[in-house]
């Protein structure tokens, strides 16, 4: 096959059989590969309603057609499974060159079923596939596993393991890939902990064959110099990290501070700006598997109490754990990230938890008495000391494991969670950016901006100017994002890309990597087709239209002050339309005619 | 992996003549490639005298129609740049491409180019030198 490798290992950890199978190439045209083709065989495979922590549910590793290619920053994959945070579908997408070894080594994916009695990992190497024995490893952080399962295997394998957090079920465990790359959100760490799984490692000698060689190579060099040539990803990414984001969006007054709680305006961005980072604490820049955009951030803190060497912060945990917390130290912050990398959480659920808790304390909704030290906003001791007690469920620790939605209705108050579907929200004020709002709220997997990064054209122009503040129209432009990133996800690519290309530069990589013979339009189809794939999942899993919403806060309570001064977010006046542009009825639910459309029955 | 994919027609590091070995803990990645010694080892150790340098551009070229597949070139070359491809059973090494290669024309970042070597680089060893003594001290 070209693009695709064509084959999946299917590993049941009940029985301990290992098995390949081939993919079926309807699945492939309909469904591309990676979010897409993952979430298809897990439908296929598993229903709706099983709960997260059982032996029924599955994880799926899909990798996408141009995983492991020189395609633009082509080196994605993505864990589907049920996930523990909220029970939607979740598809946790990883960079770095996990997902291209699995391709080197043979597979376009692995398929894991059951539950092990023991703790076991898997070795991948090329046609040797095993369970082994992980009992000497459990309980070890990211860090210590990955040397341990290396040297049990082969220096150079890519190693995709969890952390303390992920085997002690903690509701946002992340997957950690090659130290510091993470299939972060909706807990599918937890998923493989319970699984008994502590760990893949692969190594790969393959190669991977495209369709049409001159057609691939053109519009990789197409795609390569468009990235090159834009200021987001051939300048300010590089320089500056997705943290170039902290100065932009509290000029835009969106960055959100202590839990949304006031105006979305942070007097001391500056400090955990990625200028600031890039003055004082960066080591070097560094990209994933072929990627020429080099994100990545490889930070050092040299002295003092947080001392610490790691990849990160992302603009998302420099946000949750800074301005959400009124936290301005970068050494703090930087600490709780390497921690979560070392332990496996996600940043974006755990800060914001801990903000749930320190506004609920400190307006008197969570006694003294349940926490051993006080909470505070600005607290910097705190955030380093509850990020690792919430990976070993220690005293309060094991409350904020389960995230801020099941903390705050513990106590009574489930409108302090800032989270859609129990998933907490990322780094953009909705009342500063209608669209990003609509987006909170329609995400298939809650509180997420990677599904349709409304703030792409809200804030930075980019590929349109709108009106951050506009209602109108967004449904529609919202609508083309998400449909687009479906299938930029499924085809292995990073997102990040889009900044620079889009649907035609996409497209042209798939079809001459796989030889596919869709149009332009087609290939938007299978994102539309994706998209609702996870949204019939949802609503067979028990959400309805009654959990499209955003908290109270974002909707009742105006911005208290900046250009956004006196706006809330107008859901209402969006969502409807939302609705009917997607061809679902009143309630959300696809209508048989888009259902048909789609080839979605 | 431009490297690859022209040599080979498939994208695959292992078959790729110039690599990048991966520090991955501390996230510093640095490229393997044929030096193109001026008294190369693998010239030298081939029993059958396969290995040679081309006229125009100074590559070592192998001969794959003598080559015996023995693979002491692969041994004897200290920086691990002569591998054997055992798809197509052949010796490979960095050709050069024929004067033009492939890896600098694609470079996004222009880290590589392809230039006549200097006759006095003290200058650069030194600031490769510090490079390493760099990435020494970031980690200790």
């Amino acid at each position: 096959m070209f693009g695709w490798i064509g084959k999946i290992l299917r590993i049941d950890l009940s029985s301990g059989t290992i098995k390949t199978e081939d993919l079926k190439k309807d699945d492939l045209r309909n469904y591309i590969g990676a979010r897409g083709l993952g979430t298809k065989i897990f439908t296929d495979e598993v229903d709706a309603k099983v709960e997260p922590l059982s032996v029924e549910n599955k994880i799926i590793y899909m990798t996408g057609p141009v995983t492991g290619t020189a395609a633009s920053s082509g080196g994605r994959f993505n864990v589907v499974t049920k996930g523990l945070l909220n029970g939607t579908i979740a598809a946790s997408n990883s960079g770095g060159s996990f997902g291209p070894e699995l391709k080197f080594a043979g597979y376009d994916g692995i398929i894991i079923e059951g539950k092990s009695a023991k703790p076991v990992y898997i070795s991948i190497n090329n046609d040797e596939v095993e369970i082994r024995d992980a009992s000497e490893i459990w309980g070890k952080d990211v860090v210590q596993t990955t040397d341990m399962i290396k040297a049990e295997t082969d220096d150079e394998a890519k190693v995709s393991c969890i952390g303390p957090a992920g085997e002690n079920l903690v509701k946002f465990a992340c997957i950690m890939n090659e130290y510091n790359r993470a299939a972060g959100r909706s807990g599918v760490g937890a998923v493989m902990g319970f699984k008994n799984l502590k760990g893949i490692a692969v190594r790969g000698s393959g190669g991977i064959k495209v369709a049409d060689p001159d057609g691939f190579m053109q519009a990789i060099v197409d795609a390569r110099s468009k990235l090159k040539a834009h200021p987001v990803t051939g300048q300010g990414l590089a320089a500056y990290g997705t943290n170039v984001l902290v100065n932009i969006l509290n000029t835009h007054g969106g960055l959100p501070v202590k839990n949304f709680s006031e105006a979305a305006i942070f007097p001391n961005a500056e400090k955990i700006s990625g200028e600031y980072q890039a003055e004082k604490y960066l080591v070097r820049n560094k990209g994933c598997f072929g990627c020429p955009i080099g994100c990545g951030r490889v930070t050092k803190i040299s002295q003092g109490k947080y001392k610490g060497f790691g990849e990160g912060p992302e603009y998302e945990a420099t946000w949750v754990f800074g301005a959400n917390l009124n936290i301005d130290d970068f050494e703090a912050v930087s600490k709780a990230n390497f921690l979560c990398n070392e332990l496996g959480m996600d940043p974006i659920t755990l800060g914001g938890t801990i903000s749930c808790a320190v506004e609920m304390y400190e307006k008197g909704l969570i006694p003294q008495d349940d926490m051993e030290t006080p909470m505070r906003w600005g607290d910097c001791d705190m955030l380093v000391e509850m990020t690792r007690k919430t990976a070993y469920r220690e005293g309060f620790g094991d409350k904020l494991a389960e995230g801020s939605y099941r903390l705050a209705e513990s106590y009574g108050h489930p409108e302090f969670s800032m989270s859609v579907k129990k998933q907490e929200l990322p780094a953009y004020d909705p009342r500063g950016q209608q669209g990003i709002g609509l987006e909170y709220a329609t995400s298939n997997r809650g509180g997420c901006h990677v599904r349709g990064y409304m703030t792409s054209p809200e804030v930075l122009g980019i590929p349109v100017v709108v009106d951050p503040d506009a209602t109108e129209g967004k449904p529609e432009l919202l609508k083309i994002f998400q449909d687009l990133t479906g299938l930029c996800d499924s085809a292995g690519i990073c997102l990040f890309t889009t900044f620079a290309i889009g649907l035609p530069e996409i497209s042209e990589q798939v079809r001459t990597a796989t030889g596919l013979k869709l149009t332009d339009e087609e290939f938007l189809l299978a994102g539309e087709r994706i998209w609702n794939l996870e949204r019939l999942f949802n609503l067979n899993a028990g959400f309805s239209k009654d959990d499209d919403i955003l908290p109270p806060r974002l909707v009742e309570v105006p911005m208290a002050d900046g250009p956004h001064k006196g706006r809330v977010t107008e859901l209402d006046k969006m969502l409807p339309h939302y609705y009917e542009i997607r061809g679902w009825d009143e309630n959300g639910v696809p209508t048989g005619e888009k259902k048909s459309e789609l080839g979605l029955s | 992996m431009m490297c690859s994919f022209v040599h080979t027609k498939e994208f695959n590091p292992v078959r790729s003549r110039i690599s990048v070995f991966n520090f991955e803990k501390v996230g510093f990645s640095t490229p393997i490639v044929c030096q193109q010694c001026s008294v190369a080892a693998c010239m030298e150790v081939c029993p059958v005298s396969a290995i040679s340098r081309d006229e125009d551009t100074g590559a070592m070229r192998v001969n794959h129609d003598v080559c015996l597949r023995c693979k002491m070139c692969t041994i004897a070359c200290p920086f691990g740049a002569t591998i054997y491809d055992p798809v197509s059973d052949i010796i490979t090494k960095c050709d050069l491409c024929g004067g033009d290669p492939v890896c600098v024309k694609y470079c996004p970042s222009g880290a590589i180019t392809y230039a006549e070597p200097a006759p006095a680089n003290v200058g650069r060893r030194r600031d490769y030198a510090e490079k390493f003594k760099a990435v020494y001290e970031e980690v200790i």
